[in-house]
């Protein structure tokens, strides 16, 4: 209960209209070993293992830094240890191996042991848990602790299950301390064993993390850092011009050109594990084959980018990127408008009387993505291809993507952080998975012994088959390799991460 | 009679609310893109999403959802946020209380700023200062918040930065409250270093909420004001022989304010409405802010929550402007 007496009223008028007046000094502003950074996405929740934002690859940035995952990655997506300092497989692939890091800590002091690795990995196979990838995680069990080694017995066989610890949702959470908390108890005052502790946290705000003294991989180039979550891109690039914050990311192309060369400034941007693509449902027109071609042929990728996308972005003819294993080179599907028209002539399409379908696509939600559509209905206009634009919120191309319900065409962009083709020609394309479009018997074949093949150079090899076979058949249209901008303050040198996340541990002073 | 009225608007105020909760929860499920969808991954089978759905309850027919969900709103369990993992009821409570604050300020600078405008324009009827204030007060209603929200971020974030562009407080200051009412707060608690930094991250996006209602007040005061200003008991204080600004203050503006008061009232309720987008610009965590997480992440507990939030909001601003209008004019207390 507050009791306020008039002179106590007059003063505080008094004080808080001097406080007004005085000149500022923001103390969110970039000061001594702290790191402002406007954040493109809010952090919903602190769990990494459970629910919908365990999945979303721009939170992976906020707990990286508070977290650690089982298996580490580089900047260059290439994998290295983590809580674990080494891993395997049996030969004859019935079980793995895992050596758990010694000398850990959680942020509360407590020992990180061995059954904290085991009881996040159960925790994230549960069928029922949350866990959206939980079936990666229920692929082993039994597991046995024998010192700093565990070893677990193979339930299915997952060539990736090693990279997936790298990736989402495979992060270790502390056992006891979870269980003494419970869930609710954890999401007001999480630990991990991360380079950064949570100091303070208001949702929709920001997140004040301090660095880890006991850290085991050194400390932190900054004592605190603070992530402002700024969902609006026009906020952020004045974030980032007025000095509020040291770092900022995916703003427009146009103001990233605008404000990397303005004193004490600097901007860099990399081609990160996205990608841009339009799915190819197996519904009439797309059942011909020269249709599908056609649209391949008749789209000028390099123009887009360099038109619409400032140059920021790299064409790409199959589903992986150049980063990814398995990628070749040699696959191509060039610009060819006279070979779109003679195939679709084929057919008995032209200009005169084109093919029409609809084609669906975001807007807004990636950038310039309504711009390209627009720009490749242009292009297909020209050969003889008459496409309907529909748009549509990211939330109703899942449901009909989940569904085998999307339009003949639809664009979408693809994540693939841990850079291995089963998380992007193989999940995209083979029937079986809920977010394929393209289904047919002839790639199922080709696509279906990969899952489990367990040679790993053959594996490789079989999906960088595949990627041919798709790009001659035309099943899907792959556009382009997104490019990250980030911009931060000249005093600072900012190490660009491939998989997109910006870790704090990525910046520091220059 | 009183209690009777008040029994109705109570009876009236529950039956708007589960006409809002029945509307919510089948829009929900009927309009394209559910939880579920947004977060399986790649290789997720059949079994695998049917276990997801499982554990958020959106496996059971649409009718024991409902049951599930109406029957625990009324004993004030909300349920559980898909994606923020609490309790949908501790989420709002948390966050209420900055747009309460941010909304109650707007309002007070839009009250202000208008009825000093309309003051300024009865005053200066039939000059050319009028036809400015007309002018400029049609750009203040024909600009949207957000747009003043964009400008205002140029001009005081970036040309003249001279106030902090996101958040509700500097992190550093964040600390030692132990209410969510931050402002209120502190400065009922003398921390008024605390107090000016809220205000100063408050600034711009009160301002932008503010100007759209002020301009609403100023149109409909000043012509209010006019037409009070030629009424019988006008002329005979001005024979009288009292300043034209004592006519105004005095004699026409506690006549005129009525119809103003209810309207002020109802565009409150578009001023709530547009801390939606004007939270997010400013990164300011309030409830609109938290709306948009919400409904992007299709989080069904969280947006049912937010929109019988909303609704008790608007049927309580409307009560309250009923009684406030009744109140000053005599003759509607016994309509």
């Amino acid at each position: 209960m507050f009791n306020v007496t008039r002179r106590q009223a007059f003063a505080a008028s008094g004080g808080l209209l001097s406080t007004l007046l005085l000149p500022q000094r923001f103390a969110s502003a970039a000061v001594g070993s702290t790191l402002n950074i406007a954040y493109n996405v809010n952090l919903p929740s602190f769990d990494p293992d459970i629910g919908p934002s365990s999945v979303n690859p721009t939170i992976q940035a906020i707990y990286r830094s508070i977290f650690d995952q089982y298996i580490g990655q580089k900047p260059n997506l290439s994998f290295e240890p983590g809580l674990l300092t080494g891993w395997g497989w049996s030969d004859d692939k019935s079980k793995v191996w895992m050596d758990v890091r010694e000398n850990v800590v959680w942020h509360d002091g407590s020992p990180f042991t061995p059954e904290d690795v085991v009881w996040s990995i159960q925790r994230e196979g549960k069928a029922d848990g949350g866990n959206p990838v939980a079936f990666i995680w229920a692929g082993i069990d039994n597991f046995k602790i024998d010192g700093k080694r565990i070893t677990a017995d193979v339930k299915q066989y997952d060539p990736v299950i090693f990279k997936w610890m790298a990736f989402l949702t495979g992060y270790v959470l502390p056992k006891a301390y979870y269980e003494k908390v419970g869930p609710e108890g954890f999401e007001k005052k999480p630990i991990g064993t991360g380079p950064y502790m949570v100091d303070a946290y208001e949702g929709n705000a920001y997140l004040r993390l301090k660095a880890n003294p006991k850290y085991w991989g050194g400390k932190p180039p900054f004592e605190t850092v603070v992530f402002k979550f700024v969902g609006d891109a026009t906020s952020r690039v004045a974030e980032i011009e007025s000095g509020s914050s040291d770092v900022t990311l995916e703003v427009p192309y146009e103001e990233f050109d605008r404000l990397k060369s303005k004193a004490g400034l600097k901007g860099v941007v990399t081609p990160i594990s996205d990608i841009g693509m339009i799915f190819i449902t197996n519904i009439e027109p797309m059942l011909d084959k020269n249709v599908r071609l056609a649209m391949c042929h008749a789209v000028d990728k390099e123009t887009i980018i360099k038109r619409l996308l400032r140059g920021y972005g790299v064409a790409i003819d199959t589903l992986l990127a150049p980063e990814y294993a398995g990628f070749d080179p040699s696959i191509k599907v060039p610009y060819d408008p006279a070979l779109a028209a003679k195939l679709l002539g084929a057919s008995g399409f032209s200009k005169e009387k084109p093919v029409k379908f609809t084609i669906q696509t975001t807007r807004g939600f990636k950038p310039k993505d309504y711009e390209m559509i627009q720009a490749i209905v242009g292009m297909w206009r020209n050969v003889g291809i008459d496409a309907n634009i529909e748009t549509y919120e990211i939330a109703k191309h899942f449901e009909l993507r989940m569904s085998h319900k999307l339009a003949p065409a639809a664009f979408y962009n693809w994540g693939n952080a841990i850079g291995d083709p089963t998380t992007s020609t193989g999940f995209a394309m083979f029937s079986k998975s809920p977010h394929s479009a393209w289904h047919s018997d002839d790639l199922d074949a080709k696509i279906g012994p990969l899952w489990g093949e367990k040679d790993e150079k053959k594996r490789i090899q079989g999906w960088t088959d595949v990627d041919r076979y798709i790009a001659e058949q035309g099943y899907v249209l792959p556009l382009l390799q997104y490019a990250q901008p980030i911009l931060y303050k000249s005093d600072l040198k900012v190490t660009p991460n491939v998989s997109g996340a910006l870790q704090p541990t990525l910046v520091s002073k220059a | 009679m009183l209690l009777a009225i008040i029994a109705n608007r109570i009876a009236m105020a529950l039956l708007t609310l589960a006409g809002v909760a029945v509307v919510v929860f089948v829009l929900l499920r009927v309009v394209p893109g559910d939880p579920i969808a947004m977060m399986i991954s790649p290789g997720a089978g059949p079994a695998d999403i049917a276990a997801l759905k499982a554990h958020y309850g959106l496996d059971a027919p649409l009718l024991t959802q409902f049951w599930i969900w109406i029957t625990g709103v009324v004993t004030g369990d909300f349920g559980t946020s898909i994606t923020l993992h609490l309790y949908v009821t501790e989420v709002l409570a948390s966050r209420l209380p900055a747009t309460v604050e941010l909304a109650i300020l707007a309002l007070l600078v839009a009250v202000l700023l208008g009825g000093t405008i309309a003051v300024a324009g009865t005053l200066m009827r039939r000059t050319a200062g009028e036809t400015v204030i007309d002018g400029l007060n049609s750009i203040m209603l024909a600009v949207p918040d957000f747009i003043w929200a964009l400008a205002l971020v140029l001009l005081f974030a970036v040309a003249i930065p001279v106030l902090p562009l996101s958040g509700r407080i500097d992190p550093e200051l964040a600390e030692g409250f132990s209410t969510k009412f931050y402002l209120a707060e502190s400065v009922l608690t003398g921390r008024f270093a605390v107090a000016g930094n809220i205000i100063t991250h408050m600034a711009m996006p009160t301002v932008a909420l503010a100007l759209p209602l002020a301009a609403v007040i100023v149109r409909l005061l000043k012509q209010s004001l006019k037409e009070a200003m030629v009424q019988d008991y006008v002329l005979l204080a001005r024979i009288k022989g009292f300043r034209e600004l004592h006519l105004v203050l005095q004699e026409a503006l506690r006549n005129a304010v009525g119809p103003t008061l209810a309207l002020t009232g109802v565009q409150f309720t578009f001023l709530i409405g547009g801390t939606v987008i004007v939270e997010r610009i400013f990164s300011y965590p309030g409830i609109g802010n938290l709306a948009i997480d919400a409904v992007i992440n299709r989080d069904f507990p969280l947006i049912q929550g937010l929109v019988l939030l909303f609704g008790l909001i608007f049927i309580l601003i409307n009560i309250g402007v009923d009684f406030a209008v009744a109140t000053l004019n005599p003759r509607l207390r016994h309509a």
